[in-house]
């Protein structure tokens, strides 16, 4: 066994344990702090298989931004154990599919000689120059140019429609404007009054 | 080094050898960057009692002092600050999530140590000489809300999650801000490397440095660094006079040390990147005579404290942003600045050969 083996080994316990407790905790701050683990346990081993970028936007962009707003969500719920049980059996068909496509898919990797996984040889591995983000940029910018312009147009209508579906105009509103209030001048709110000093008695 | 090498190999094989070795090498290289660092940490605390206290015309901490030197009197306030904080009784609040509770400074300062594995501090002086640096720090830059939004829920306490929900949005919207304002610098210097954003600098003098062409991005990248550091006057999450300390109320002891160290670590390591970003890292100003004989790191150490400087002036000047000021600030202001700024780049960029060769455009494109 060598060195890297080892890691891997060290991070694939650790993201599976902290994937489970992600499904069996029953806080769901727990919960989200275990995601947050797993992405960052998946980011390790993404590095291992080379994908520096990827694993760093990984880390950057889930557990950076999209969890801190997950997790700022869950902290403000009141969780009520008993109403999330309600649905379980109506919904217990659809996660039962979801999980049987799960165990195929797994048990297609594990027996990966059944299925001809040797006819994909392994990449072979990159010199210590090779720079993975700029292989990405090249890619995502001429080969890719369409998919990544329709993947970002889409996310952009997403952005639009959340705003656009929690936005309202409401009469009785007031709202200080603050760029009006930044620019306020110091003659415009105080006046100084010259005052001759009192006399003592 | 090579004979070291060779010992490990001896010792523990061939296979384990140099594995053991390089991570014996990494673990000192660690501890060389980490120690200086918290020293610094400490002495800033001190720098910034004094600075304040001068502006505010006082004289700041001029008791404590080595073996009764009467003209060393101040400078072992941060000793005996860090002395008195190690013997203080850690206090769990009884409603408190124990397990949280003791994690979340733990989180603060992990990620706030780990960003200075890529930063480079003289040519060829980095731990990790990594393609991907910029975005490695801004990774882990990011990580480090989480310690503060555990702190502010795991405390139980109102005042702590008010904090901490405060300190989370303003967080996220600066770095959006933060993001754009370094894609600026990666389009000048093509490169994610540190060294190499410092080496596009380097050209004779302080008109090659980034900040010039990017003077609009300095601004914003410097003061999105101090919002992302929850420092004065962007400081709601502690904001004393409202919610008492934010989300470290109920920390006391080495826990609340803990994050006050993050803190001050993270505006050493905003300073340090600004440096190494647009002001040229270890370049010196002219590369005349007495100026380059002075070594590079010198001159890195001088431009972090000149930033650092600043960090202290605007706590001792400006009042603290209410705070829909500073979501107006980072999401209306910042932004379509750093868009704008980003295009221009590129429009320029895209100017033909001839036109970018004339003065000044030559110097940075």
């Amino acid at each position: 066994m060598s060195f890297q083996d080892l890691v891997f080994y060290f991070f694939a316990t650790v993201l599976v344990i902290s994937a489970l407790g992600v499904i069996t905790s029953r806080n769901p701050v727990y919960s989200a702090l275990l995601l947050v683990l797993s992405f960052v346990t998946c980011a390790g081993l993404w590095l291992l298989l080379e994908a520096e970028f990827l694993a760093i936007t990984l880390v950057l962009v889930y557990v950076g931004a999209v969890m801190v707003l997950f997790l700022f969500v869950v902290m403000m719920l009141d969780i009520n154990l008993d109403r999330l049980r309600e649905g379980f059996w109506k919904w217990f068909p659809f996660g039962a599919l979801l999980a049987l496509i799960l165990v195929t898919q797994m048990a297609m990797v594990l027996m990966g000689g059944e299925f001809g996984l040797n006819e994909m040889p392994r990449p072979p591995a990159q010199a210590a120059d090779y720079s993975n983000t700029k292989a990405l940029g090249l890619l995502i910018y001429t080969e890719y140019v369409y998919a990544f312009e329709l993947a970002a147009v889409i996310l952009l209508v997403a952005m639009v429609a959340a705003i656009a579906l929690t936005l309202r105009h409401r009469a009785d509103k007031r709202s200080p404007n603050p760029a009006k209030q930044v620019a306020v001048n110091r003659e415009d709110r105080i006046r100084i009054v010259p005052m001759a000093s009192e006399k003592k008695d | 080094m090579v004979y070291i090498q060779q010992l490990f190999e001896q010792f523990f094989g061939t296979e384990w050898g140099p594995m053991l070795f390089v991570l014996t090498k990494d673990l000192t290289l660690i501890v060389a960057i980490v120690v200086p660092l918290l020293l610094g940490v400490a002495y800033l605390t001190f720098a910034e009692r004094k600075i304040i206290a001068y502006m505010q015309i006082r004289v700041g901490p001029n008791r404590v002092t080595f073996f009764g030197i009467p003209w060393l009197r101040g400078w072992g306030q941060p000793i005996a600050d860090a002395v008195k904080a190690m013997m203080k009784e850690i206090v769990v609040p009884s409603g408190a999530n124990k397990f949280l509770f003791i994690l979340a400074p733990i989180l603060t300062i992990a990620p706030a140590l780990a960003a200075w594995a890529v930063v480079p501090f003289s040519p060829d002086v980095v731990l990790a000489d990594i393609n991907a640096g910029l975005l490695y720090i801004l990774a882990m830059t990011s990580m480090g809300i989480y310690g503060v939004i555990i702190a502010g829920w795991a405390s139980n306490s109102k005042y702590a999650f008010l904090g901490a929900m405060r300190s989370a949005a303003q967080v996220v919207s600066y770095e959006l801000a933060m993001g754009f304002a370094l894609v600026c610098v990666l389009m000048m210097s093509a490169s994610l490397n540190l060294g190499d954003i410092v080496n596009g600098q380097q050209g004779g003098s302080l008109l090659n440095w980034y900040f010039i062409p990017l003077f609009p991005m300095f601004l914003v990248y410097f003061i999105s660094g101090v919002a992302e550091t929850n420092r004065a006057p962007f400081d709601v999450a502690e904001g004393e006079s409202e919610i008492v300390a934010g989300f470290h109320v109920d920390y006391s002891g080495m826990a609340f040390t803990v994050f006050f160290l993050a803190e001050y670590a993270n505006m050493i390591l905003v300073a340090t990147l600004t440096s190494l970003l647009f002001l040229g890292g270890w370049l010196p100003p002219i590369d005349v005579a007495p100026f380059n004989m002075i070594p590079g790191f010198i001159w890195l150490l001088l431009k972090i404290a000149f930033m650092l400087f600043f960090f202290l002036w605007f706590r001792a000047t400006f009042p603290r942003y209410r705070y829909d000021q500073i979501m107006r600030l980072g999401w209306k202001v910042f932004i379509p600045l750093t868009l704008v700024w980003i295009f221009l780049l590129g429009a320029i960029m895209q100017l033909p050969l001839s036109i970018r060769n004339m003065y000044p455009l030559n110097l940075w494109f």
